[in-house]
């Protein structure tokens, strides 16, 4: 691999890494600070790319659907929370399994009934259409460099929220004793009905984000749950940084796992092995860090 | 009051069945209604175990449609009336064994209809090869299904895997394209159509550059779109199908390379995506068993007949749903309706003509399609057939299924 097309493929691991940190983002959230393990989370990243699709149909923009697909999807977490999240924080984590579990299947057969099982595109917006010449045959949407800086301005404003306001110093105290932030007069109850809603948020705004570069199609909230929770586990169960360093490793690791060639002892290990580099890291970092790279010793 | 409410309802309840039993004995006395029906005119029971839900949901329909369309235009000429049991596999390969094992000995099916997905297919072959009972394969094209494990019961409608490939490397190598990447998803399908497509393509005197893979089902090309672009290769092949198929497409078109380097794939690249993707998949080159515009007497009544009862237009799922009924009928003709004559049955589908909307097909040796592949170019929301890429296709060779006779 000559070095500009090494560059390249950098890039591709860092924004193919940022969107992963901004689904896994909620998961994080969800998992760290109310303790709940929320199978349904790709369920949203779903939902969110579906209602990008609608909306962007029915409103004629991707910029106005963002908005409308945002607050719809805040509504849907409040909601979601309210009719049956709430009854699983006092529970063992398998009913939490057990409950998210079922939602994913509810989820998807109320997306075939309400969408149908066609794959759907959505259009990139005139503005972003266009794309930066890199080698003489490679381009490079510019769709994807924005989509990565937003994601980076909501990685800022993530930690933003939590480390530098009082809401996140509650959110934040609520994650270590529940009880004791409720007794100092705070609705606790309320604050979890937020983060619930943020996290749902936070993964359908990265599916509205990745439906037009990748296709609206069923099932597509599955294929980026199992990865999300490897990014969790190894950035350190609730921390949003460890979320962000772990998605880019994951980047890293899966671009270059793809296109590199590596023999050991006439065995071909890469790129026959790409499909597991990622566990193997994940597996790498939790003998040495079993609480994450960013996660409490508690 | 409540415990006497209760003793109401259980008091009329009683009542009731005292009736009931009074009248079933009458009947029971009476005689001519307890007599059952001749077993000659019971109904053929086809079971169809095909996917009613998730991904492939709308293949299962396409399938079960263009069977029962089949099978109601045959009407009467079949010589017994057909009872369908349909069961849902999910494509769920765990439980694929067991739901075929329950359409035969439960429901006790005289034939059985299925699948779409590989690897809930193996588990329907593996129940089949031990009940003999008749079995058409409407779609899944593991290879082994009339490969090492074929058997004069397993008959397929569809296709083996590398068969829509084989005749797409001889496509390129013509073309006089040498050098060319592979890419596809690793997993069973995506690797016999990469072995078929390279069969056919080395024989040519093509060179495989590079053979790119990623696991099943990620979607995540840009990195393997990056080192296309460096390698430059003189034209790639792929295997992507549904969703996947989309977002590459989309992907390929975004990264620059379309229009730089040719690409060619299964005609499963741009079935059933060209809504989805616009003007990213237009002038593509496929090779698949169907296509839009065969203008034959027969594909243009079919396609009328299908509209008319499902309101649909059909797709290649539905062809092979409807030549299935076809081979099924074949069948049912030779023997008159009798099911219990099975060897004959067999015989004469394994030498049966289907007139498929397709064109003329036959079963191979292995009991697989032969029939023509056609070169397909996507052309607005069609994939345009602009010719035959191989004639009467019988691949992959019959050699490693030893039919027993």
């Amino acid at each position: 691999m000559d070095f500009p097309t090494s560059l390249i493929q950098l890039l591709n691991a860092v924004q193919y890494g940022l969107l992963l940190f901004l689904i896994a983002s909620g998961l994080t959230l969800i998992f760290g600070i109310m303790g709940i393990i929320n199978l349904a989370h790709g369920s949203f990243y779903m939902l969110g790319a579906y209602l990008a699709f609608s909306l962007t149909e029915g409103l004629g923009s991707l910029w106005l659907a963002l908005p409308v697909g945002v607050v719809l999807s805040v509504l849907f977490g409040l909601a979601l929370e309210w009719l049956v999240i709430k009854r699983l924080y006092a529970r063992d984590h398998l009913y939490q399994v057990l409950l998210t579990y079922g939602l994913i299947l509810v989820f998807e057969e109320l997306r075939s009934i309400l969408w149908g099982d066609e794959v759907h595109g959505v259009k990139v917006p005139e503005v972003l259409a266009a794309s930066i010449s890199l080698t003489e045959n490679l381009n490079y949407p510019v769709y994807r460099l924005a989509m990565s800086a937003v994601c980076l301005v909501l990685a800022l404003g993530l930690w933003w929220v939590i480390r530098r306001t009082r809401l996140g110093m509650i959110i934040r105290a609520g994650s270590v004793n529940r009880d004791m932030v409720q007794s100092l007069g705070i609705d606790i109850t309320l604050v979890y009905r937020i983060v619930f809603a943020a996290g749902v948020a936070l993964a359908a705004f990265a599916g509205m984000l990745a439906a037009p570069t990748s296709s609206v199609f069923p099932g597509m909230g599955n294929q980026v749950l199992i990865i999300c929770f490897v990014v969790v586990v190894i950035g350190g169960i609730g921390s949003v940084q460890g979320a962000l360093v772990g998605a880019i490793l994951i980047g890293l690791v899966d671009t270059f796992g793809k296109v590199l060639t590596l023999e050991v002892a006439g065995f071909q290990l890469l790129p026959q092995l790409s499909g597991v580099t990622v566990y193997l890291l994940m597996a790498v970092i939790l003998l040495w860090r079993p609480e994450g790279l960013f996660g409490s010793h508690d | 009051m409540p415990n006497d409410l209760y003793h109401d309802i259980k008091g009329a309840k009683r009542r009731e069945l005292i009736k009931a039993a009074a009248a079933a004995g009458l009947l029971a006395a009476g005689g001519g209604l307890s007599t059952l029906a001749p077993a000659q005119s019971a109904k053929v029971k086809v079971g169809l175990m095909l996917p009613y839900t998730g991904t492939f949901a709308q293949l299962g329909v396409a399938i079960a449609n263009g069977f029962k369309l089949a099978v109601d235009e045959q009407g009467k000429s079949l010589g017994r009336e057909i009872e369908y049991v349909t069961l849902d596999d999910e494509s769920d390969p765990p439980k694929g064994a067991d739901r075929a094992n329950q359409l035969v000995t439960r429901d006790k099916v005289d034939v059985l209809v299925g699948t779409v997905h590989s690897g809930v297919q193996m588990g329907i072959v593996k129940i089949v090869r031990e009940s003999g009972v008749l079995h058409i394969i409407p779609n899944a094209g593991v290879e082994a299904a009339t490969g090492q494990l074929c058997a004069p019961n397993i008959f397929r409608t569809s296709f083996a895997n590398g068969q829509p490939a084989y005749p797409m490397g001889k496509v390129v190598a013509d073309r006089g394209l040498k050098n060319v990447v592979t890419l596809a998803w690793r997993y069973g399908a995506g690797e016999e159509s990469v072995a078929g497509f390279k069969d056919s393509f080395l024989k040519g005197g093509g060179k495989i550059v590079k053979e790119l893979w990623l696991p099943f089902p990620n979607v995540e090309f840009q990195s393997l779109l990056t080192e296309i672009a460096s390698l430059k290769p003189d034209a790639v092949f792929v295997f992507f199908a549904g969703g996947g198929a989309a977002k590459f497409l989309t992907d390929w078109k975004a990264a620059g390379l379309k229009g730089r380097i040719p690409l060619f794939g299964t005609g499963f690249l741009t079935e059933g995506v060209l809504e989805a993707v616009g003007d990213a998949a237009e002038g593509i080159e496929t090779t698949l068993h169907y296509g839009d515009g065969i203008d034959t007497p027969k594909n243009r009544a079919f396609r009328l007949a299908y509209a008319k009862t499902f309101k649909l237009q059909p797709d290649v799922y539905a062809v092979q749903g409807y030549d299935a009924g076809l081979l099924f009928a074949a069948g049912m003709k030779a023997v008159k309706g009798d099911v219990s004559k099975k060897k004959e049955m067999i015989a004469a589908m394994r030498v049966a003509s289907i007139d498929s909307p397709r064109g003329k097909m036959t079963m191979s040796k292995a009991h697989n399609p032969i029939h023509d592949m056609y070169l397909r170019k996507v052309v607005g929301k069609e994939n345009r057939v602009t010719g035959v890429a191989m004639k009467a296709l019988d691949y992959p060779p019959s050699g490693t299924c030893k039919m027993p006779a």
